[in-house]
């Protein structure tokens, strides 16, 4: 060989050698073929429970919240939970997206896409509880600052609610145009591809979606340049929304909610289950769309490492809380603790606390974390453990507050779940429609590293010359 | 180039004449072909150009469109000719009364157009002095129970006064010709022209008897003051003149004798007044009743030895008074410490003691008149010279009607406010009634007794009726009706004149009656038609000249053999067995005459805080000595057990109450009745206990001593508006202290606690935690509306709550909501028990001792707590803060407010506040069909007449709380506003304070220095509830303190 010197520390990023125009088959080809058995089973499973999920939301709407299980003590539960644990899972598309492209993580390539996906997806899920949970639902539009004929009646610019929806609307926009903009060169593609097997429908459908565009250098400089300034936008988003969305709960006055701890906490949670949910989501991904040689053992274990990460820093919040509740000497805060531990929902706090501190700090093993199917297993226990931390933060704080003739529990009701239940419906029938509508992979990205080790030359070279 | 040039658009514009200056001013130069268009060629014309197509398309849909969304018409049919004392908008008040045959109350009645929705105290009354109870608040709801008989029925069917009338009188005279027994039934009577009508009605008649008979019986007292006094009449109580206050079993507060009486003057006597004295008040009894759980000291005993503590409390007595001691059963050791405490201190309050009993017994009740004769306390907190007309039941009597029932010799019984069928302990009285050949029921409902009758002559809701009424000796008071009869009924007493041939009205007879009676009794006024109009107007009418004085100490007759009375009350509780029963009655329901009332059954019993069932109580040691579910909360179900006593057997669920006396167990009374007696009878659970009374010595009693409970593999839900039942060590909720404390410190048991604040603020000392503030006040300019409620008043008996349901159209949802605690109260009184284990007791773990703390005390000095909580109105208000539409905000006169309309029910006020008062529209309780039998008062088409206009029917998905009588607030206002004056203290009453019958809730304006609130405010005992979180509640609380001395 001649002086030429390959690196040794990085591994390549995509596997197989792949060729620009076996990277465009890959990626069209769910597109483009017909949908598997595997799509179709999933796709009936999650279309009916979608189903009876809004069969539930409208038997409440038509009925009343009382179809929930919430009471005079406990006025918010699931639906609550839900939102927040539905708002944080989205983080992680806009963190891999935004975040990593600012730090020129070029790993991040594989998975932003279906990452962003599942953001817009799960912002989407998240959206319809606080709306859902509203008693005159008819109303909502009262929470926008419209201006109106009542008189002087306006929103109420104290409220975390409020911030609330501002946050949650702007990082909806954000996160959705950010995902637009890189999906138009990739929809071009496969507009070309139609033209080329004479597929008037897909041509022109992909048409209207990739806006018209060429493929010039103009196009890729400003495409270029509006990628930064979204991720530039997107990421003060990432660290906002769930901190307003913390502040729900941060300003108020109730025992376990009132602490000022939660924006932090909550950020970490928030990318920690959104992690989780990624690497749930792509593990069968890949699988079912044969994309191991793009998403690889390599990705995987570099979000493992951000899930051990947030997982410790979340965890550390827990004992953080503890500590505050007994250092404040406040009654109320200490029992509040005292009660989320062994009060009667302590198997909730013990669930929380094994899925979310435990069970992150597995992924020291190098083995553990390469390892695709304990990684699957983890990615679901850690959505688990997030969903009790929500659920033990809203319903064991305000179920025994301050005065103790009011305290009661919660149980939630058969609608309660079917709600719950019918949101992952729809989240998996948006992500499997997704998958065969979208192109899964940012295609035109991942070509600029498809040349990204040195070695690959040369194996390719040794190749060529034996 | 200054200018731009002009160009013109023809030869026209340039000549500028007139033509073209006419036409330029028309926005159309052309003419539009209208007529072309909608004219009739156009439309005979078979050609319609496509844009006209689409226009008259355009139209039509959107004109469809718009006619679709009409909106429903509603008809609504103003008055022709306007009656003059109504105005639409504005309330009309009329003075009453209420009777039901247990309960007295002078009242008022607020009407809107003509029908009556609240009811209220009448002050000018010396006999209730404007106090209510919970029954008579929630007796407006009564009016308007569509279950109430629509016609007379003749055989259990339908039929017509005359018919009804003639069959009567045909059968009357038909009976009396062959000299057949004819027997008026009635419960207390004290209306004197119904006893006149009864008295017509003999001499029609003669061979007509009339017994009294009362559900639940005190013949025992009356027989006693027979024998001791000569007179079978009850006496005047005075508690309010007692310092030393002991009853044994007697729930004076709520049930016993005549309550509402007895709960204003016992709010006196516990007053904190400026001789820094409150009367100390002992309670001996079985189950924990609502006077036991104010007691400062507190002797839970067994039924049978209720009565023999009472002969202990006479040895005791008399040992100090060196007379003889009577022949006695032993009691229980710690009974017995009790009963010479309490002989010590009622020996010192000789003169200004008073000692009751519970006891149905008439020996028991000669052995109380006794002591009280010892302890001199006739003339002074007993006033035997003038009686109290309210209970006159005999069961003598009413034992000897029954057993000539089902010999045989009775021909006719006629009914009226008695419901025998019902709570006669003994199914006799059913198998005599039907060996009797005419039965005539007045009843307004097709209850137990009357569906067992031949004639039911439905009698009006006393909202519909003139009547007058006696209750104590010179007190009289009218009842006027509110309303036109609502249902082809009419009053009994009408019925019984018609019968008598006398075709006279009612109100015509009860105005002949004053007119020769009463109206001589004074000499104010000249003309009766004056008279009777100021009568009317006030409704009481005080006969001074009949009223005795108190004085001279009664002596009791010497001819009572007071050993041998001790003797029959040894004998009494005799033969025990494993468990000993006492009946009670709930605050609620009472002897079960108001079961189908929704705002009754929803209303939280105050010790139990269950509602909708009746239940077995017990003591939680003999309940975990059974294996019984001793947890009593939203999840637990409790294990339902068969109680069988006097050979009569229920199966009922077992409740943990901490003050029952080990070895006994409650049941109360009022539950099981009919179906048929409406739509809520027919959905709430319960049985029968009146069943389990039985007749010892003559006279009824309501316990049984030879009870067996055996435990059943059946569980059952209740439903609690309460499952916490310690305060959990948090002391600052209710604060208290003790009398003695008190008077060396003012604020004992009320330090504020104190915290440290930045250095900026003040660096050299901490500062209460109400006063480290972050936000700025509001100004308190005009009137600022405060509250204080004193615990030490409060007897926790919920005539407010009832109060405030009535006020504020608050909803019933029903058992089952119930138990997803979803109760809509405004207002509700949280009862706490004390606890063995505090903070402070270090020998436990954290985690072992806080759920210590969760357990009430099993010890026989435990204590209760009652404190009323309703919306606080902090001026600090967390819930105002969150909501993000601004719908509940802050008024400038110190009130938290709710819009309804801007509400879309995100709940986060409701979570944020801390005193869980909040409470939220799960559904459309006014218009979900799930709530029709629960909720009538939103529901049904009779019962929506209880309304109150003033106050908004909230819909689904609205928060709600107490709005302080805002409504109220405003009209006070308004009011003061047209006579051009500043409102007077006591002018606005909100709906609780004015319910109260022990004055715990004053309610003004504290701006207004003179005010009796901005006074309360700086008393040393004031509070705010959660103090240290300042939320500035505009509502404030005044400790409690205990006569422990």
């Amino acid at each position: 060989m001649s002086g030429h010197h390959n690196s040794q520390l990085r591994n390549p990023l995509i596997l197989g050698d792949k060729t620009y125009h076996q990277i465009s088959e890959d990626i069209a080809k769910p597109v483009e073929g017909k949908a598997g058995k595997l799509w179709w089973i999933a796709f009936c499973i999650s279309a009916t429970t979608a189903l009876w999920g809004v069969g539930c939301m409208a038997y409440t709407i038509g009925t009343g919240i009382g179809a929930w299980g919430l009471n005079r003590t406990v006025d918010w539960a699931w639906d609550i939970t839900n939102f927040v644990w539905w708002v944080g899972i989205g983080h992680a598309g806009t963190l891999i997206s935004a975040v990593l492209l600012l730090l020129r993580q070029k790993w991040r390539m594989a998975v932003n896409r279906s990452a962003e996906a599942m953001t817009i997806f799960a912002v989407m899920m998240a959206a319809v509880f606080p709306f859902l949970h509203m008693g005159r639902i008819w109303l909502a539009y009262f929470v926008f600052p419209l201006p109106n004929q009542f008189g002087s009646l306006w929103v109420n610019f104290n409220s975390p609610l409020l911030w609330d929806v501002f946050a949650i609307s702007t990082y909806f926009t954000v996160s959705l145009v950010f995902w637009y903009i890189g999906l138009i060169p990739d929809f071009a593609m496969i507009r070309d591809r139609a033209k080329v097997q004479a597929n008037k429908v897909r041509e022109t459908i992909y048409r209207v979606l990739s806006f018209g565009w060429s493929g010039r250098a103009k196009d890729w400089q400003r495409f270029e340049e509006v990628s930064l300034v979204l991720a530039g936008l997107a990421t003060p988003l990432v660290f906002s929304v769930h901190s307003i969305v913390s502040m729900d709960f941060a300003t108020s006055v109730v025992p376990g909610w009132h602490t000022t701890i939660f924006p932090p906490y909550f950020v970490a949670g928030a990318i920690f289950s959104g992690f989780a949910m990624v690497l749930t989501l792509l593990l069968v991904a890949r699988k079912v769309l044969h994309l191991e040689e793009y998403i690889t053992v390599q990705h995987v274990e570099l979000m493992n490492i951000v899930i051990m990460l947030t997982g410790s820093i979340v965890g550390v919040a827990y004992i953080t809380e503890l500590f505050m509740a007994w250092y404040s000497g406040v009654e109320y805060e200490q029992y509040a603790f005292l009660n989320r531990a062994t009060g009667p929902y302590w198997w909730s706090y013990a669930s929380m606390m094994t899925c979310n501190v435990v069970s992150p700090q597995l992924m020291w093993f190098k083995k553990l974390r390469t390892n695709l199917a304990f990684t699957f297993f983890l990615s679901i226990i850690v959505n688990i453990g997030m969903w009790f931390e929500r659920f033990v933060i809203i319903v064991t704080s305000i179920h025994r507050d301050f005065m103790p003739s009011a305290w009661s529990m919660f149980h939630p009701s058969f609608i309660d779940v079917g709600v719950f239940v019918g949101t992952i419906g729809i989240f998996m029938t948006f992500f499997l429609l997704f998958t065969r509508f979208f192109p899964v992979l940012a295609q035109a990205e991942l070509k600029s590293i498809v040349k990204s080790v040195g070695s690959q030359y040369s194996d390719k070279s040794n190749k060529q010359h034996h | 180039m200054s200018k731009t040039k002009h160009y013109w658009k023809g030869i026209e514009e340039k000549e500028n004449s007139p033509a073209f200056i006419k036409q330029k001013e028309k926005e159309f130069s052309d003419f539009i072909p209208v007529d072309e268009i909608f004219g009739k060629q156009s439309k005979n014309s078979s050609q319609t150009p496509r844009r006209d197509f689409l226009k008259f398309l355009g139209f039509s849909v959107t004109a469809a469109t718009i006619a679709a969304c009409e909106a429903p018409v509603q008809k609504t049919i103003p008055y022709v000719i306007k009656p003059e004392e109504i105005t639409p908008g504005v309330a009309n008040w009329y003075a009453s009364s209420f009777f039901d045959g247990t309960d007295y109350c002078s009242v008022i009645v607020k009407t809107r157009e003509g029908r009556p929705i609240k009811i209220e105290g009448n002050k000018l009354s010396k006999v209730t002095n404007g106090a209510t109870n919970a029954r008579v608040q929630a007796s407006v709801l009564s009016l308007y129970d569509s279950a109430r008989l629509k016609k007379p029925y003749k055989d259990k069917k339908e039929s017509s006064w005359e018919i009804v009338d003639k069959d009567i009188k045909d059968k009357l005279a038909a009976l009396a010709g062959s000299n057949g027994n004819i027997v008026i039934l009635t419960s207390s009577v004290c209306s004197p022209s119904t006893k006149k009508a009864i008295a017509d009605f003999t001499t029609k008649y003669p061979t007509v008897k009339h017994v009294t008979y009362d559900a639940v019986s005190y013949s025992g007292m009356l027989d006693a003051n027979q024998q001791c006094f000569g007179t079978r009449v009850l006496p005047v109580y005075h508690f309010e003149n007692a310092d030393c206050i002991v009853s044994f079993g007697a729930d004076f507060l709520t049930n016993w004798v005549a309550p509402i009486e007895h709960a204003v003057q016992y709010g006196k006597a516990r007053k904190l007044d400026s001789r820094n004295k409150v009367a100390q008040h002992i309670q001996f009894e079985t189950n924990l009743s609502v006077s036991g759980s104010n007691a400062d000291f507190r002797y839970p005993t067994k039924v049978s030895e209720l009565d023999a503590a009472i002969v202990c409390l006479y040895n005791a007595l008399a040992k100090k008074e060196g007379s003889a001691a009577l022949k006695c059963n032993p009691v229980e050791a710690k009974v017995m410490t009790g009963v010479e405490k309490t002989a010590e201190r009622l020996w010192a309050n000789r003169g200004k003691s008073l000692v009751v009993s519970g006891s149905n017994n008439a020996a028991t009740q000669c052995i109380v008149n006794a002591i009280n004769y010892k302890l001199a306390n006739y003339g002074t907190t007993i006033d035997m010279n003038n009686a109290s007309m309210v209970k006159q039941g005999s069961d003598a009597d009413m034992a000897q009607l029954v057993k000539d029932m089902n010999s045989g010799s009775v021909a006719a019984v006629l009914m009226y406010n008695a419901n025998p069928a019902y709570s006669y302990p003994t199914k006799d009285f059913e198998n005599g009634l039907k060996k009797v050949k005419l039965s005539v029921s007045f009843s307004d409902k097709m209850d137990e007794t009357s569906s067992l009758c031949n004639y039911i002559c439905p009698d009006t809701h006393f909202l519909e009726s003139w009547n007058d009424y006696n209750p104590q000796t010179g007190h009289y008071s009218l009842t006027q009706p509110t309303i036109r009869p609502l249902f082809n009924s009419r009053s009994a007493q009408e019925s019984l004149l018609k019968w008598s041939g006398n075709d006279q009205d009612y109100h015509s007879y009860i105005k002949a009656n004053w007119q020769a009676g009463m109206f001589g009794k004074q000499s104010m006024l000249v003309l009766f038609e004056d008279f009777w109009n100021r009568c009317l107007q006030d409704g009481v009418f005080i006969v001074e000249s009949e009223i005795k004085p108190a004085e001279g100490v009664v002596a009791p007759a010497a001819t009572m053999d007071i050993q041998a009375m001790a003797t029959q009350v040894a004998k009494a509780s005799e033969g025990k067995g494993k468990f000993e029963l006492a009946l009670y009655q709930k605050t609620g329901l009472g002897n079960g005459n108001h079961a189908n009332n929704p705002w009754l059954q929803e209303f939280p019993d105050p010790i139990t805080k269950i509602v909708w069932d009746n239940y077995v109580t017990m003591s939680p040691k003999d309940m975990d000595e059974m294996g019984l579910h001793t947890l009593l909360g939203q999840n637990e179900e409790t294990n339902v057990v068969k109680l069988t006593a006097n050979g009569f057997s229920v199966s009922l669920p077992a409740v943990p109450v901490p003050g029952q006396k080990e070895g006994t167990v409650g049941v109360a009374l009022g539950y099981g009745r009919s179906k048929s007696i409406g739509k809520v009878a027919e959905v709430t659970n319960g049985a029968n206990a009146f069943s389990f009374a039985s007749f010892v010595n003559g006279n009824i009693q309501y316990a049984a001593l030879n009870a067996t409970l055996e435990k059943t593999e059946a569980v059952y839900q209740i439903a609690t508006t309460q499952t916490s039942h310690t305060m959990m060590g948090r002391e600052e909720l209710v604060r208290e202290s003790t009398l003695e404390e008190y008077i060396k410190n003012p604020k004992a048991g009320n330090e504020p606690e104190m915290v440290s604040v930045s250095e900026d603020i003040d660096p050299s000392k901490k500062l209460p935690s109400n006063k480290a503030n972050l936000w700025e006040d509001h100004e308190r300019n005009g009137n600022f509306w405060n509250m204080s409620i004193d615990l030490n008043s409060c007897i926790g008996c919920g005539a407010c709550v009832i109060g405030c349901t009535s006020e504020n159209n608050v909803p019933v949802v029903g058992k089952d909501e119930v138990q997803r605690v979803r109760e809509m109260h405004w207002l509700r009184i949280d009862r706490y028990y004390s606890s063995d284990t505090t903070k402070e007791n270090k020998e436990l773990g954290v985690v072992a001792r806080y759920a210590a703390m969760e357990k009430p005390s099993m010890a026989d000095s435990l204590e209760v707590m009652f404190q009323p909580v309703m919306c606080q109105h902090c001026n600090h208000a967390p819930c105002e803060t969150v909501c993000p539409v601004a719908a509940t905000s802050h008024s400038s006169d110190g009130l938290n407010q709710m819009a309804y309309n801007r509400c879309i029910g995100t709940r986060y006020c409701a979570n944020n506040c801390p005193y869980k008062v909040r409470r939220f529209n799960w559904f459309n309780y006014n218009n979900n069909d799930k709530f029709a039998a629960f909720n009538p008062a939103q529901q049904d088409e009779f019962s929506r007449m209880v309304l109150n206009p003033d106050v908004v029917v909230r819909s689904r998905g609205v928060m709600e709380k107490c709005s302080m009588c805002v409504q109220r607030i405003q009209a006070g206002v308004l009011e003061a506003k047209k006579q051009m004056r500043k409102i007077k203290d006591g002018d606005i009453q909100t709906a609780c304070a004015q319910a109260c019958p022990t004055n715990a809730i004053t309610f003004g304006n504290s701006n207004d220095k003179t005010s009796d609130v901005a006074m309360l405010k700086e008393d040393p005992r004031q509070y705010n509830l959660l103090d240290s979180y300042d939320t500035q509640p505009s509502v404030f609380y005044l400790t409690k303190l205990r006569n422990k001395a």
